[in-house]
């Protein structure tokens, strides 16, 4: 038998304070299996045991709400006995080392989360963060990680539909790959990850176990180096064909009712399956590894239970109903094999040919994990970086050349380029296409649709967590209201360093902080999502990037819209207030290159009160279009609306921001810039012209709306207590913007839309834009 | 009439079809598993979309072999109209019931959108209730669409007028500029010298709600019915 010194306890991951908690919870020295058990179970990825306390603060229920975190997937209830199950998931760390794997078995696995549930995944959104598409670094992982999302999504036919990409150099050594799936299930034909009755037999179907993947939630849960490159074997290998396979007979198993719990097996594999299935049924599992299905030959018990060979499943089956259950999966031509069975107590026994070979008690595994309160620290430099003094800026570029250059920022730009390789179209729901402001996928059977917007800016997290964070969940719900959905349900990838550092963990708790405000104000249950660490290549961290996932209700799935303009002659409104906040933008980025300032104020009761505003304008059939503004600032948000509208222009007119003379990082609004006795020189009166323009105040949409519609629109916003100004018209093919009745922008929307929409193509392709 | 929609392991489209033919259209539908050797009385056959067998050896080459494809050329050789879309052209083509083959797309990648496509032929089951060169606008989802023939193939199916569906732009123009993935001719579908048996890249089926972005593909399901009556008459 090995020694477990400390050698072995290193290569584990396990801290000696853990080891003397696993002493005390064994009550002997565990044997090398026992302690691998621990090490993948104890590991960041699978026990949350560093945000476990802060996640706890988080709202998580509600009248919706069939099923809050603690199970493979969230559920709210949509109406008609259906709800929707989804849940978003990361695979960041296998993304960097080997892109299209890492991402395509990243979807894999969170499509399994939503089957294994009992639902139909209907849908795939995305968030992805890349580095500058000017390495060739970052162009060789943005191409792996969108052929992978799309080689494994096209293929087993559930549509990736929305979703977004931010490019920024904290990304080059951790990128971030997101993706979320919904699903729809019948509320009362949900399948938990729960055993169930001892003497039951324990099944496992899908593909064979191999050695690829062992300790891969041990290297999720690591910093990377320069020796990343070496993990490769611990990335997995996905078969979509199989997933396909296993999700239909699954499926259709489930309906048999003889499944009485089920569970697939991601990170730490058999050893997560089984542990979790025990302790949350409160029972115990017996399983002999030499029934398991093994690809290779000479696989030790240590290497079935750890091995993270992907579309596998673990069930547990009524008592002689096994018949029925092997029926369904010989009809796909999948083998079912019982590999132990549900017993009393709550020990996980792992048997090698009759001998028992490991003995650990299930919760120890999972509900006892340890949970850090880790220290937490504000950065030295946290209020250095909040200070931005435009005087430091040198001279700002023109409106003009600043729009022109905005809309060829990848960030920014079209992301054709990547969706063009995602069949969106297979399992005809889809009806806002991608590239809107929130995917919507109708229900088919029921009236409803059902809109869903991934959203996180780390930008502004970085320059403030909690204020970030708190974007992050309005500008989701914004977004799924643009598109008339009521957000009912929220999920949520936490994105952060390494939590050991105390800067870190007060980045994360900030956040944390922050998504429980925002979404308890906008009445959001959080029903679930995962937490991804150690996102920091040789010490240096990602931005601290809250993705925020929001699922919203539509009653009626023809009572949508759209960002484009559906007509010239229809006026343009603003609603919200224009406050030209430039911190944190992509302008200063992009111009100035600089990262600092406050994000952006939030007002959590404006807030709802605009989302609650438009999602009754599009019910109402009262707005033609809907955007809401986010990066690039209003006059991106009017370009956009203009694209992919059949080429319809806009005139708008923008009442100028008055900046405050030392510092823009609070403005004073409404006033005339022109008239302003401190914004007499040139140089002030361009930023405050680019500040009306650019400036990414939070809450704030652009509707258009025709003839006496318009009235409707302004008097509603009058009762919701929201500002709405007329700001222009559409029509023309042009985009003529004026601040204070000054023409600062005028571009063809042609020239304008070929320069957005082929842009990322352009960088691919080696050459500059434009 | 009644539609039977082929279902093999790796299928992905198979329920689209059939909820078109059923929901939609409004006629009789079947899932057929491929292990089945009976169409159920089908009047017409639907090869979906997907990934047979995971098309891990050549798009379409392993589906071929399956059961039911012994009834769906037998039917097909009594005349029965056979409708391959996507995967099914594929495999239509690896079965030998029509000409000619897949390689990869010319840009390599994957491509998905609606794209315009110019009806050349409107005698077959398929095409009856099209007008001449109708554009139709359907989806395209597919990483192996560009259709290869060797001369002689090729010159055969102009002068035969096999060539059903070509790539066009919206006006129905045929250049290099509207061929989406390389496709020689711009093809997007052709049909067999009895023109019964039919096979296109783009998805009509995606194709028949005006919600989903497009209600052209309808035509192509409202042809089969309408074939299949005057056939009776």
């Amino acid at each position: 038998m090995a020694v477990i010194d400390a050698a072995v306890l290193e290569r584990h991951g396990i801290k000696p304070d853990e080891y003397e908690r696993i002493l005390e919870l064994m009550g002997r020295e565990p044997n090398l299996l026992e302690l691998g058990l621990f090490s993948v179970m104890w590991s960041e990825h699978c026990s949350y045991k560093s945000s476990r306390v802060h996640l706890k603060t988080l709202p998580t229920t509600g009248p919706r709400v069939v099923q809050g975190p603690g199970e493979n997937a969230g559920a709210v209830d949509i109406g008609g006995g259906l709800c929707a199950v989804f849940k978003i998931e990361s695979h960041n760390h296998p993304s960097f080392i080997e892109p299209y794997q890492g991402a395509a078995t990243g979807v894999g696995g969170i499509i399994r989360d939503i089957f294994t549930m009992g639902a139909r995944p209907i849908a795939l959104l995305n968030a992805l963060r890349f580095g500058s598409l000017e390495t060739q670094q970052a162009r060789r992982i943005f191409e792996g990680v969108v052929a992978g999302v799309g080689g494994y999504g096209n293929s087993i036919g559930i549509p990736t539909v929305g979703g977004e990409i931010v490019f920024d150099e904290m990304y080059a050594g951790n990128p971030l790959v997101n993706v979320l799936c919904l699903g729809i299930s019948r509320i009362d034909g949900i399948v938990k990850g729960a055993a169930k009755g001892a003497g039951n037999p324990v099944f496992y179907v899908g593909a064979k176990t191999g050695r690829d993947g062992i300790h891969g939630a041990t290297m999720a849960s690591a910093e990377f180096d320069e020796k990343s490159a070496e993990k490769r074997p611990a990335v997995q290998v996905g078969d979509p064909f199989m997933e396909k396979l296993l999700m239909e007979a699954c499926i259709e198993v489930m309906k048999t009712g003889a499944v009485l719990g089920i569970q697939d097996m991601g990170a730490a594999g058999l050893s997560c399956a089984t542990s979790e299935m025990g302790s949350r049924g409160g029972v115990g599992m017996t399983i002999d590894v030499m029934h398991v299905p093994q690809r290779e030959t000479g696989m030790t018990p240590y290497e079935i239970m750890l091995s993270e060979s992907q579309e596998r499943m673990l069930l547990v089956v009524e008592k002689g109903r096994e018949h029925e259950v092997e029926a369904v999966f010989e009809k796909w031509d999948l083998h079912a094999v019982q590999v132990g069975e549900v017993i009393e107590g709550s020990r996980l026994k792992i048997h090698e040919r009759g001998v028992l070979v490991a003995d650990v008690p299930n919760r120890a595994l999972t509900d006892e994990a340890p949970v850090y309160r880790r220290p937490m620290q504000e950065p030295a430099w946290q209020q250095g970086v909040q200070r931005l003094t435009l005087d430091d800026l040198g001279a700002p570029p023109s409106a003009q050349s600043a729009f022109d250059r905005l809309l060829t920022v990848p960030t920014i730009a079209s992301k054709r380029w990547a969706y063009g390789q995602y069949d969106h179209s297979v399992g005809t729901n889809t009806i806002a296409q991608p590239g809107m402001s929130a995917a919507v996928v109708r229900v088919k059977g029921t009236t409803t649709g059902l809109a869903v917007s991934v959203d996180g800016n780390g930008r502004f997290c970085y320059l403030d967590p909690h204020r970030g964070a708190m974007l992050a969940v309005a500008e989701a719900a914004r977004n799924v209201a643009c598109a008339g959905g009521e957000p009912i349900g929220g999920t949520n990838n936490l994105n952060f360093g390494n939590p050991e550092r105390p800067e870190i963990m007060w980045q994360l708790g900030e956040a944390v902080r922050g998504i429980g405000e925002a979404c308890r104000a906008l009445g959001i249950p959080i029903t679930g999502g995962n937490v991804s660490l150690y996102n920091e290549t040789e010490g240096r961290a990602i931005f601290p990037t809250p993705v925020l996932g929001v699922v919203g209700l539509l009653e009626d799935a023809s009572k949508t819209t759209t960002r484009t303009f559906k007509q010239p002659g229809a006026s343009v409104v603003l609603l919200g207030d224009n406050l030209g906040e430039l911190g944190g933008s992509e302008y200063l980025a992009t111009l100035h290159g600089l990262v600092a300032g406050q994000p952006p104020a939030l007002d959590l009761s404006r807030e709802a009160a605009i989302q609650k505003l438009i999602v009754s304008l599009i019910r109402e059939g009262s707005v033609e279009s809907a955007h809401d503004c986010s990066e690039g600032g209003l006059a991106v948000t009017l370009a956009e609306c203009a694209f992919n509208s059949g080429g319809i222009g806009v005139t708008a007119d923008i009442a100028g921001v008055r900046l405050k003379p030392d510092t823009t990082s609070d403005v004073a609004s409404g006033s005339d810039v022109a008239s302003g006795s401190d914004v007499a020189s040139g140089f002030s009166r361009t930023f405050s012209v680019n500040a009306t323009l650019f400036g990414e105040s939070a809450s704030r949409i652009v509707v258009s709306a025709s003839g006496e519609r318009l009235d409707g629109v302004l008097a509603a916003a009058k009762a919701a207590g929201v500002t709405a100004t007329v700001i222009g018209q559409t029509g023309g093919d042009r985009i003529r913007l004026s601040v204070n009745g000054t023409a600062v922008v005028d571009s063809a929307v042609a020239a304008a839309e070929q320069a957005w929409s082929t842009s990322i193509a352009s960088r691919m392709a080696g050459r500059a834009p434009r | 009439m009644k539609f039977s929609v082929v279902v093999f392991p790796g299928s992905n489209s198979d329920y689209d079809a059939f909820y078109a033919a059923s929901t939609v259209i409004g006629e009789d539908a079947a899932l057929v598993w491929h292990k089945d050797t009976d169409l159920q009385g089908a009047d017409a056959v639907i090869l979906p979309g997907g990934f047979a067998h995971g098309d891990y050896l050549r798009t379409g080459a392993i589906a071929r072999f399956s059961p039911i494809m012994s009834a769906v050329q037998a039917f097909a050789d009594r005349g029965g109209p056979v409708l391959g879309i996507c995967n099914g052209f594929q495999i239509l083509l690896e079965s030998g019931m029509l000409p000619g083959a897949m390689v990869r797309n010319d840009r390599i990648k994957f491509v998905s959108r609606l794209v315009p496509v110019r009806v050349e032929a409107t005698d077959t089951p398929f095409t009856a209730a099209c007008a001449e060169r109708q554009v139709l606008h359907m989806p395209v989802a597919h990483g192996e669409g560009n259709y290869y023939a060797d001369p002689d193939t090729l010159a055969g199916l102009e002068a035969n007028r096999q060539v059903v569906f070509r790539y066009s732009d919206a006006a129905g123009g045929i250049s290099p500029a509207s061929n989406v993935n390389g496709s020689l001719n711009n093809i997007a579908g052709i049909c067999n010298r009895q023109r019964n048996v039919v096979g296109l890249m783009p998805h009509p089926e995606r194709a028949t709600e005006a919600q989903l972005g497009s209600a052209d593909g309808r035509v192509i399901l409202a042809s089969a019915v309408k074939a299949l009556a005057s056939l009776s008459r």
